[in-house]
C-alpha cells in the first residue's frame, strides 16, 4: 500500500506556503512563495489575488515534488488563511475587481466611526460577537460598494461576488464553488455567530446584498474536489489562520488556549459549545465546526505589536543586526532598569481597543542602556499577553493553567521565560512549529477519515520545551502595576482633527 | 617589505576602497583606483565575494562591503541567531529520532547549550539552555574540539570509567571525528546514556556549533557501543540543513 499524505495551503499575509504532512503530523516538505504588498496610500494595504492564485498553482507541484509524491497520494487538502482580507470578483469571468483589501488596511476609518454611532450598531455587535472596527471585512465590502456605485447593482444581481481568501482559493481550486467556512465568516461582522448563517440585521445595517455572499459551511468537512492545483484531490477543510493554529495545537477542550507569537500575537481560548461574550475587550469568535456537529467557540485576544516591535528595534533604531540578537542584548543586563516600552504604534488592540493611543518609552534615566531597552521590548510582549489572559480569565470564569505557544518568537528563551513569569503558569512549546499549517492539515485529514478522531490527533502533540514560572510574586505585582501605569500614559495622545 | 603576500595586500586595498565609498563601485572603478588589471581586480573581488567580505548588487553589478565583514567585527556568531536557525531542523530531528536534541557552541573551554528540544515522549524534562558541559566527554564537545584547530587541554576530568582521560586518546578520537564528520559519546559522561553529534558550519565552512541527539545507550547504540546508522544519518542531515540555512542567511 502506498503511503498517503495531507497537504495544507497556508495563505498568509506575506507569503503562501504548501506543506505536506504525514500520518504522524510530521512535516514532509514545504514550498513557499512571497507575494507583493501594495501600499497605494497611507493606511492602505492591498494584495493581488490573481498573483496569490498563481503562487498556489506553482506551489502545488513543488510541494509534491519536494516530498517525492504524486496527487493520488494526497488524501485531502486543507486551507488556512489570513483572515478579514476582502476581495470582490466577477462571477462570470472569475476576474478580481481590483486588489484584495488586507486586514491591516484602515481605509474604513471614517466609515467605521459613522457606523459605530448608527442605529442598529448594538444588534450587529450582538449578532456578530465583534465590535464595529476597521479590522473586519464587512465595513470593507460596504466601502467598496460605496466607492464603486456601479458595483452595487451587479452585486444585487449576484454578478459580483465577495470572498475572504479561503473563498477565493476554493473558487479557483474547484472551478467556481462559492463557499466560506464558519471561522472566516465569523470575522466579517456579517455572520450571526449563534445561527452560523448570515445575519439579516447585519446585511441591512451594512447595506450588503446577500446575493454576493458565499454559502457558509462547517470548517471541517469536504467542500468539493479540486480541478486545478491539486486535481482530483478533495478539499477537506478551511479555517482562519489563528483558528487553524488552535486546531494544530490540539486545543479541543474548553479552557485550552494557545498564543501564536509573530508580527502581532493572537491568543485564543477554546470556550466549547458556549459562546462567551466578553466584557473585557476580547472578541467572540468561532473556533471550528466539524460537519454534522455543533460549533466550538473561542475568545480571542489580539495584540497588534509584538514581533514587529523587535523589527522596529532592529530596522528603525538599528540597535541590533538580527531579530534573535534582541535576547543577547537583553541578557547584558539583569532587569529593565525601570524602563517600559508600550508599543501603541497604531493604537492598542485587546483589551483596550484605543485607536487614539500612541507608543511611549517611560522611566528613562541616565542609567538606562540599550540593554534595558531590549529588556523592555521583550517585556512589552509578556505584559501584553498578561493583560489578555487576565481578560480571558475574567470573561470565561476559567483560570488558564498552561499556555501553549507557537510562532517565530518562541525561539527567544528569555521572552518565553518572561511570559511564564508574568502569567505565573507554565508555557509550553510543541514539537511541531508549523501549527497553522498543521491545523489545516489535521482538519482536512479528519474530514476524509485520514485521522479517525480528535483524540487521535492529540496523540501527535508532543512537548518540545517548557518554561516554568520563577518570578517572585511581589516583584510580579510591582512590575505589573508599573506596566499598567505606562499603558495609561499612551491614552489620548492623538486628537481627532 | 619582505615576507608580505601581494594578493592579500591588494585585497586589503580593495576593502579599504569599498569602505571609503558610501555608494557602490564598478569593477572598472576599482581596477582604475588601485591601478590593477581588470582580470586581477576581478579575481580578488570574486575571492572576497566567496568568503562573504564583498557583495555584488544583482541588478547593477556594483560591489560593496559584505555582511561577512560585519560578522567579523561582531566576533562569534550570536548564540541566539544560531538557535533561531537551528529550531526548524532540531524539531524534526527530535520527532524522527524520538530522542532529545541539543545544539551547542564553545564558551570558555566548555560546551554552551544554546538550544534544547525535549525527547518527544511528554515525560517531565527541564530545559537546560545555558548549561555548560565538558568538551571531551560529550558528543557535541568532541565535534567542537575536532574542528577547533588547537590541541585539547591536558586536564581531562573523569566522569565514568569510559571517559577519555589522555590527550593522546582524545586526539585519536578527534581525528576519527574529522574523518567521518560525526562524533559519538557512549557512557563517557553519564552511565546509561549515549549521544551522536555533527558539525554546524557557517560561512566558508567554519564550524560554528554542533547539533546532536542523546538518549539511553541501548536506544542509541548496539551492544558493541556502535551507534545506529539511521540515527547518525538523521543527525548529519539536520546539521547540513542548519549549515545551509546559516550560509544562505549570510550570503
Amino acid at each position: 500500500m502506498t503511503e498517503r499524505y495531507v497537504v495544507a495551503i497556508d495563505q498568509g499575509t506575506t507569503s503562501t506556503r504548501c506543506i505536506v504532512f504525514d500520518r504522524r503530523g510530521r512535516l514532509v516538505s514545504l514550498a513557499q512563495h512571497e507575494h507583493k504588498q501594495y501600499y497605494p496610500k497611507p493606511g492602505w494595504v492591498e494584495h493581488d489575488a490573481a498573483e496569490i492564485w498563481r503562487n498556489v498553482e506553482r506551489l502545488a507541484p513543488e510541494a509534491l515534488r519536494n516530498a517525492g509524491i504524486t496527487e493520488d497520494q494526497v488524501a485531502a487538502v486543507g486551507i488556512a488563511n489570513q483572515r478579514e482580507t476582502t476581495l470582490l470578483w466577477e462571477r462570470d469571468t472569475g476576474v478580481p475587481i481590483g486588489h484584495a483589501i488586507v486586514w491591516q488596511d484602515t481605509r474604513t476609518d471614517d466609515l467605521v466611526r459613522d457606523l459605530q454611532g448608527a442605529e442598529g450598531a448594538k444588534t450587529v455587535e450582538h449578532d456578530s460577537g465583534l465590535p464595529i472596527a476597521t479590522y473586519f471585512s464587512g465595513p470593507r465590502v460596504r466601502w467598496l460598494l460605496d466607492h464603486r456605485p456601479e458595483l452595487r447593482e451587479r452585486a444585487e444581481r449576484g454578478e459580483i461576488l465577495f470572498g475572504t481568501m479561503e473563498t477565493w482559493l476554493i473558487w479557483k481550486l474547484t472551478g467556481g464553488l462559492h463557499v466560506t467556512d464558519v471561522t472566516n465568516a465569523s470575522r466579517t461582522m456579517l455572520l450571526d455567530v449563534h445561527t452560523l448563517d448570515w445575519s439579516p440585521a447585519a446585511l441591512g445595517f451594512f447595506g450588503i446584498p446577500r446575493a454576493m455572499l458565499p454559502e457558509v459551511r462547517p470548517s471541517v468537512g469536504v467542500f468539493g474536489t479540486a480541478v486545478a492545483g491539486f486535481p482530483g484531490v478533495r478539499i477537506g477543510a478551511a479555517l482562519g489562520d489563528q483558528q487553524a493554529a488552535l486546531f494544530g495545537q490540539t486545543c479541543f477542550a474548553p479552557g485550552e488556549a494557545k498564543c501564536t507569537y509573530g508580527t502581532g500575537s493572537f491568543l485564543l481560548l477554546n470556550t466549547g459549545k458556549e459562546l462567551v461574550r466578553s466584557t473585557h475587550g476580547l472578541l467572540s469568535t468561532v473556533a471550528y465546526q466539524i460537519a454534522g456537529g455543533p460549533a466550538a467557540y473561542a475568545l480571542e485576544g489580539s495584540i497588534a505589536i509584538t514581533g514587529s516591535l523587535v523589527q522596529w528595534f532592529r530596522d528603525q533604531l538599528e540597535l541590533i543586526a538580527t531579530a534573535p540578537e534582541i535576547e543577547t542584548l537583553a541578557r547584558t543586563v539583569a532587569d529593565n532598569g525601570g524602563c517600559y516600552i508600550v508599543p501603541a504604534f497604531s493604537g492598542l488592540y485587546a483589551p483596550y481597543w484605543r485607536s487614539e493611543a500612541r507608543g511611549v518609552i517611560v522611566g528613562l534615566t541616565s542609567y538606562i542602556t540599550k540593554g534595558h531597552l531590549a529588556r523592555a521590548v521583550l517585556e512589552a510582549t509578556a505584559w501584553q499577553t498578561r493583560e489578555v489572559v487576565d481578560a480571558m480569565n475574567a470573561d470565561s470564569g476559567l483560570d488558564l493553567t498552561t499556555l501553549r505557544v507557537d510562532g517565530g518568537m518562541t525561539a527567544d528563551n528569555l521572552l518565553m521565560q518572561s511570559i511564564a513569569d508574568v502569567l505565573d503558569v507554565p508555557v509550553v512549546r510543541p514539537l511541531a512549529a508549523e501549527t497553522v499549517s498543521l491545523g489545516a492539515a489535521y482538519a482536512a485529514g479528519l474530514a476524509v477519515g485520514y485521522w479517525p478522531d480528535l483524540e487521535g490527533l492529540r496523540q501527535n502533540w508532543h512537548r518540545a520545551a517548557q518554561w516554568l514560572p520563577e518570578m517572585d510574586p511581589a516583584v510580579r505585582d510591582t512590575e505589573y502595576r508599573n506596566w499598567q501605569r505606562a499603558v495609561e500614559r499612551t491614552f489620548d495622545w492623538t486628537r481627532p482633527s | 617589505m619582505p615576507g608580505t603576500v601581494q594578493s592579500i595586500e591588494r585585497a586589503a586595498a580593495v576593502l579599504r576602497l569599498l569602505a571609503g565609498e558610501s555608494g557602490h563601485l564598478t569593477l572598472g572603478q576599482i581596477a582604475r583606483s588601485l591601478d590593477l588589471a581588470k582580470p586581477t581586480a576581478h579575481g580578488i573581488l570574486a575571492t572576497l565575494r566567496y568568503v562573504g567580505f564583498v557583495e555584488q548588487d544583482r541588478a547593477s553589478g556594483h560591489y560593496r562591503l559584505g555582511s561577512g565583514l560585519l560578522q567579523l567585527g561582531h566576533g562569534r556568531l550570536d548564540v541566539n541567531d544560531l538557535r533561531s536557525h537551528s529550531i526548524n531542523w532540531a524539531d524534526p530531528l527530535a520527532a524522527r529520532s524520538g530522542e532529545a536534541v541539543r545544539v551547542g557552541t564553545i564558551l570558555d573551554g566548555q560546551v554552551l547549550v544554546v538550544h534544547h528540544v525535549f525527547r518527544p515522549d511528554d515525560t517531565f524534562q527541564t530545559l537546560d539552555v545555558g548549561t555548560l558541559l565538558p568538551l571531551h566527554a560529550t558528543a557535541l564537545g568532541k565535534v567542537l574540539l575536532a574542528y577547533r584547530g588547537v590541541p585539547a587541554e591536558a586536564e581531562l576530568e573523569r566522569f565514568t570509567r569510559r571517559t577519555i582521560r589522555t590527550t593522546q586518546a582524545l586526539e585519536t578520537e578527534l581525528q576519527r571525528v574529522r574523518d567521518t564528520g560525526w562524533s559519538l559519546e557512549a557512557e563517557e559522561m553519564t552511565p546509561g546514556t549515549a549521544a551522536i553529534a555533527a558539525p554546524i558550519r557557517g560561512y566558508g565552512g567554519l564550524v560554528v556549533g554542533a547539533v546532536g541527539l542523546s538518549g539511553l545507550v541501548e536506544r542509541v547504540c548496539d551492544s558493541h557501543y556502535r551507534p545506529h546508522q539511521h540515527l547518525v544519518a538523521l543527525v548529519r542531515e539536520a546539521a547540513r540543513a542548519i549549515s545551509r540555512d546559516l550560509g544562505a542567511a549570510r550570503r
